[in-house]
């Protein structure tokens, strides 16, 4: 449903390549991408449009310019500009004071009060005695809820009579944490809108009573454009000090947290991978770039994507698929070079000669049938693996035994390669002029 | 940016009587409000009608937009800077792609005075019109109607079924809640205390029970006892876990065992906060139980709910209510014109 990026730049830069320079337009198409990209990922508008002005005047640097293959270059600085916004500001967990005081804040349904059982078994876990404050008596069962989490953690859980006000069901926290020895106050707040003025000043008044270590900011991954808004008025309410980033276990791509981070400078402090009290995880800024592009570890990617392929041979088979020279032999070679790359999906797509056999290829390394293809190629006279349609009966039943593999098995690889040669055919008939053949079916 | 006025709502019974957990949150007394949305177009000055606060936080959330967008539009379509109201959608989280399109369909129209109009003729045409008069059906007279809720974690669900189990009694209907929730923590105490204050009857087993087994035994009661409506919550789940999607499904098919032919209404309970990811999340939902409606919570924050017109535009799946606030009285019917004029707002 989501085009990774670096399936849009496929597409828009693709062309690129074999025609030397990156022009002005390119880069403009490249950009649009990237925008939508990010839009996508729910990256703030404002934020997307400095994102893309920095990421412009760095791809039309000089270094583009000879590369090989564009779109890999631009996502490569994509995901540099990323991982920098990403790794803003401290990203230490404070356990200050004594007793340490961590309050939880955010919108309703955020992931506050499961959060809050989450750092409390991570602070057991650091050998620390932590005991929730269940600060928030508004919604039903609220404090119900934090205390069978409690239960199940045994930690202990303070919760007031109802009518008592937030301010002085913390404080009557703080005296029961000293009493019990506790080393560690959690205080899970209601969930609260930032127009909701008393509210806000109800936090307010909460962590200037309180000073707490860390006063963290609990942001739903799903969250859309409005995430910035939200964590600008929590930050000016309350000292926010990092994010906890939750449900990231989904499939959001968790924009809201890069723009949070890069218009506050919050850092995300931990992520939120599920519904149970152990679905908790340290942040690090180059899984979530990857993620917001739709892809894995980018970066390693590109850069084994580089080791292992030649460029000049890239260059070749260009060549041989605009000239419909392909033969057999040359398919096997480039099915042999996915493999060599391993499982690198998307970005494989992104080398030019290689878009079209990509998926092909992958297919067959995860079936298992490559083996299968080397065999029955190898089994060919030269002759027969230039031009397949000398393959009658009598040479496929040869081959079939010569590779030890069945009649059906020959006739699949000589149907695929034809189809593969169809396609070939139809895009230099005219019809994606400029293109290199992208994956069969796609325009 | 903008407020959607709360209705002036009488509760039934007190509520700070019937939730001792729970003290007054909102100010007491609300405004009587002439239409249901109130948006910047059509806003009269602070009155004294309207308390203080609510007046100044309409100020300062709305102000600068509107006039900004005015500003814009004034020359009339020719000039104006369609990219500025392309930013609008986008930020209202219309999302990229789709308000592109939606801009460039509004500057093809020749027919606008102005470009909003355009804009907002193209956006109103990506929705449904929701009959206000609907109501859950029941497929004959001797069984209840049968609502289950959706939607992922954290969205509004319980609370949307206290505001619902609350509408329907005030209307005279019969209302059992079920407590499919068996999985969060004390989920089933908060439906709970829903149930008491909107005054329905509750059905419930132990926590991390089989929740097709709660709404078996729930449809059970409510043949028995002759209830109307049968509204179940269901936990929050991310439609990318498919274990805990087929447990839905599970739900789903127990109810048209027990009540064939009966096409139960599934509710999807979409957070207006929520950005792209919603398409995908209703996509799913709907794939695995059908959806017949959304409700759009938290419609009261500062939040736009854009992502509403791609899931409509792909689903056609109608938005019945939205939800604008914590209490009992806080769901609306959904207004498409005034959802699409809160966007500019
Ligand atoms: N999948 C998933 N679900 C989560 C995660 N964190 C919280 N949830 C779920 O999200 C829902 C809301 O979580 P809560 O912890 O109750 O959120 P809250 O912010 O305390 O909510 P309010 O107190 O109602 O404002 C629950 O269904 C949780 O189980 C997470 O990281 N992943
Ligand atoms: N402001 C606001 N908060 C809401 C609304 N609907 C639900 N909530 C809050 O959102 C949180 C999650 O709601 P809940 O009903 O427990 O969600 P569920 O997990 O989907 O059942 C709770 O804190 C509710 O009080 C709404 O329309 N407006
Ligand atoms: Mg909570
Ligand atoms: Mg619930």
């Amino acid at each position: 449903m989501f085009d990774a990026l670096s399936e849009r730049l496929r597409k828009t830069l693709g062309a690129l390549t074999g025609r030397g320079r990156v022009s002005e337009a390119d880069v403009d198409a490249a950009m649009r991408e990237v925008r939508l990209a990010l839009l996508e990922a729910d990256v703030n508008f404002k934020v997307v449009k400095d994102f893309v002005g920095r990421v412009r005047e760095r791809a039309t640097g000089a270094e583009i310019l000879d590369s090989l293959t564009a779109g890999q270059q631009v996502v490569k600085i994509v995901n540099e500009e990323l991982v920098a916004l990403l790794s803003a500001g401290d990203r230490t967990f404070h356990l200050t004071g004594s007793p340490a005081v961590i309050v939880l804040v955010g919108l309703q349904g955020s992931g506050k009060t499961t959060s809050a059982a989450k750092l409390a078994r991570f602070m057991v876990k650091q050998g620390r005695r932590p005991i929730m404050v269940a600060a928030d008596p508004y919604r039903p069962a609220a404090a119900d809820q934090l205390q069978t989490l409690g239960k199940s953690l045994d930690v202990p859980v303070f919760r007031a009579q109802t009518g008592t006000t937030v301010l002085a069901i913390a404080k009557a926290g703080m005296d029961a944490a000293r009493k019990q020895v506790r080393d560690t106050v959690i205080i899970d707040t209601a969930g609260r809108l930032t127009v909701d003025e008393g509210l806000m000043k109800e936090i307010a008044d909460l962590t200037a009573a309180l000073k707490p270590a860390e006063t963290l900011l609990v942001i739903d991954a799903m969250t859309g454009q409005e995430a910035v808004h939200v964590a600008e008025a929590f930050a000016a309410a309350v000292p926010v000090t990092g994010l906890v980033l939750t449900k990231i276990d989904g499939d959001a791509r968790g924009g809201a947290a890069l723009s949070i981070s890069a218009v506050t400078g919050l850092p995300v402090k931990f992520l939120g991978t599920g519904e149970k009290t152990d679905a908790l995880e340290p942040f690090y800024p180059d899984r979530l770039a990857g993620r917001i592009l739709g892809m894995g570890d980018v970066l390693t990617l590109i850069e084994r994507a580089q080791e292992t392929y030649d460029e000049k041979q890239a260059a070749r088979m260009t060549e041989k698929l605009r000239k419909n020279s392909f033969t057999l032999e040359d398919m096997l070679e480039q099915m042999e070079q996915v493999q060599k790359m391993g499982p690198m999906g998307q970005l494989i797509e992104m080398i030019p000669g290689l878009g079209g056999m990509a998926k092909q290829a992958q297919a067959a390394v995860d079936r298992g049938d490559l083996r299968r293809l080397q065999a029955i190629i190898r089994s060919m006279t030269p002759e027969e693996r230039r031009d397949p349609n000398v393959l009658n009966g009598s040479r496929r039943r040869r081959i079939a035994n010569g590779s030890g593999t069945r009649l059906q098995d020959v006739n699949q690889v000589v149907k695929q390669f034809s189809e593969l040669q169809k396609m070939m055919k139809q895009m230099s008939g005219g019809r994606f002029p400029r293109r290199i053949p992208g994956m069969p079916g796609q325009g | 940016m903008f407020h959607f006025r709360k209705p002036k709502q009488p509760e039934v019974g007190a509520e700070a009587e019937q939730a001792p957990e729970a003290p007054a949150r909102e100010p007491a007394a609300e405004p009587a409000a002439e239409s249901l949305f109130e948006v910047e177009a059509h806003a009269a000055p602070a009155t004294d009608e309207t308390p203080g606060d609510l007046a100044e936080g309409l100020q300062k959330s709305r102000g600068g937009f509107m006039s900004r967008l005015r500003g814009l539009l004034k020359s009339g379509p020719a000039e104006a800077d369609w990219d500025s109201v392309e930013e609008l959608l986008i930020g209202g989280d219309v999302g990229g792609a789709l308000a592109a399109e939606v801009v460039e369909r509004a500057r093809a129209r020749k027919d606008s005075p102005t470009a909003e109009a355009a804009v907002r003729e193209e956006l109103a045409a990506l929705l449904i019109p929701s009959d206000p008069r609907w109501r859950p059906a029941r497929a004959t007279p001797d069984q209840p109607a049968v609502l289950l809720m959706v939607g992922v974690n954290g969205t509004g669900k319980t609370t949307t079924i206290g505001k619902l189990a609350h509408l329907y009694r005030a209307e005279g209907s019969s209302v059992l809640l079920a407590a499919a929730d068996t999985f969060r923590a004390a989920a089933i105490d908060q439906l709970r205390i829903w149930s008491d204050r909107s005054g329905c009857q509750f059905v419930s087993h132990a926590p991390g029970a089989d929740p097709a087994a709660v709404i078996y035994d729930a449809i059970d009661a409510a043949v028995a006892r002759h209830v109307d409506i049968v509204i179940a919550d269901t936990a929050g789940r991310l439609h990318t876990k498919s274990n805990l999607m087929d447990e839905l499904a599970k739900m789903r098919r127990v109810i048209d065992r027990r009540l064939p032919g009966a096409a139960p209404e599934v509710l999807f309970v979409l957070d207006a906060t929520t950005g792209q990811n919603g398409l995908a999340q209703a996509r799913v939902f709907h794939e695995t139980v059908g959806l017949t409606g959304i409700v759009l919570a938290k419609l009261d924050s500062t939040a736009k709910g854009g992502i509403v017109f791609a899931i409509e535009d792909a689903l056609h799946v109608p938005v019945r209510f939205v939800g604008v606030g914590e209490k009992l009285g806080d769901l609306l019917p959904f207004d498409p014109a005034a959802f699409v004029s809160a966007l500019f707002a």
